[in-house]
């Protein structure tokens, strides 16, 4: 961007942290990791009809501690991108802009999503 | 021959009309994913310490193997649409932009299609 001679507008690095915006940088990032997440889905289809002894494979993986972090990790992204995708449906109906009500809404998000992550994790037996 | 500009060839014509596809389908798969999401990841967790034949039983029901087809393609498609999105944002020179769209493209289409070809396998038994 060596062209814009004009003044920019402030960089991320000056703005205080808020809620609202953690939220909106999550959810592209959560996006991103969850679509590497739909490559792993697909791996895992294709070793569960390739049957026993691949799938067995890939388990001693996802069962390990560092296949069960990863696990975790996408579990939460996809409550995070999941509450907070709702979140930007209403707002394209064009409720809940007020900051009061989106500063609201982000907290709600963020609690739901590790309030469903620690469920899944404790009723699935993974902890 | 026209001697026109593109510029003034298009002016005046009002917009494609096509501007509101990508928002639309991104909308649309977002809606269908909520309760798919929440259906198969409840269905995953219940299966986590399941062998190889009861996940087989399990994707081998009807109902389950049309709603994880409907989770695959919706999911992708959704995902495609999505970082579509942050590369056109993030990646400024246009060969590399232009390069890793196509990438994304085709390793979506390659995946997914793996995906709803691992499903049909198992439900046709073969």
């Amino acid at each position: 961007m060596a062209s814009v001679k004009g003044p920019l507008s402030p960089h991320l690095t000056v703005y205080k942290w808020q809620i609202t915006m953690v939220l909106s940088i999550l959810h592209r990032a959560t996006g991103v990791f969850l679509s590497l997440g739909l490559l792993l889905l697909s791996y895992w289809l294709l070793s569960v009809a390739s049957g026993p002894d691949s799938h067995a494979a890939l388990s001693a993986h996802t069962s390990a501690w560092y296949g069960k972090t990863v696990l975790f990790l996408f579990t939460f992204s996809i409550y995070l991108h999941l509450c907070n995708g709702i979140r930007h449906l209403f707002w394209d109906a064009g409720l809940g802009f007020e900051i009061k009500t989106s500063n609201l809404t982000g907290i709600i998000t963020i609690l739901a999503a590790i309030s469903f992550t620690l469920i899944s994790w404790v009723a699935g037996g993974m902890l | 021959m026209n001697l026109r500009t593109p510029l003034a060839n298009a002016r005046g014509l009002g917009s494609a009309k096509q501007g509101t596809e990508h928002f639309w389908h991104q909308r649309l798969t977002a809606i269908i994913l909520v309760p798919l999401t929440l259906w198969l990841t409840s269905s995953l967790f219940m299966l986590s310490a399941s062998d190889h034949n009861t996940i087989l039983t399990w994707i081998n029901s009807p109902p389950n193997t049309v709603l994880l087809l409907v989770f695959i393609i919706s999911a992708f498609y959704h995902g495609q649409l999505g970082v579509r999105v942050v590369i056109e944002d993030y990646i400024h020179s246009e060969w590399q932009k232009i390069s890793c769209l196509i990438l994304v493209n085709i390793l979506v289409v390659l995946t997914g299609l793996v995906s709803v070809l691992a499903v049909l396998k198992i439900f046709l038994g073969i």
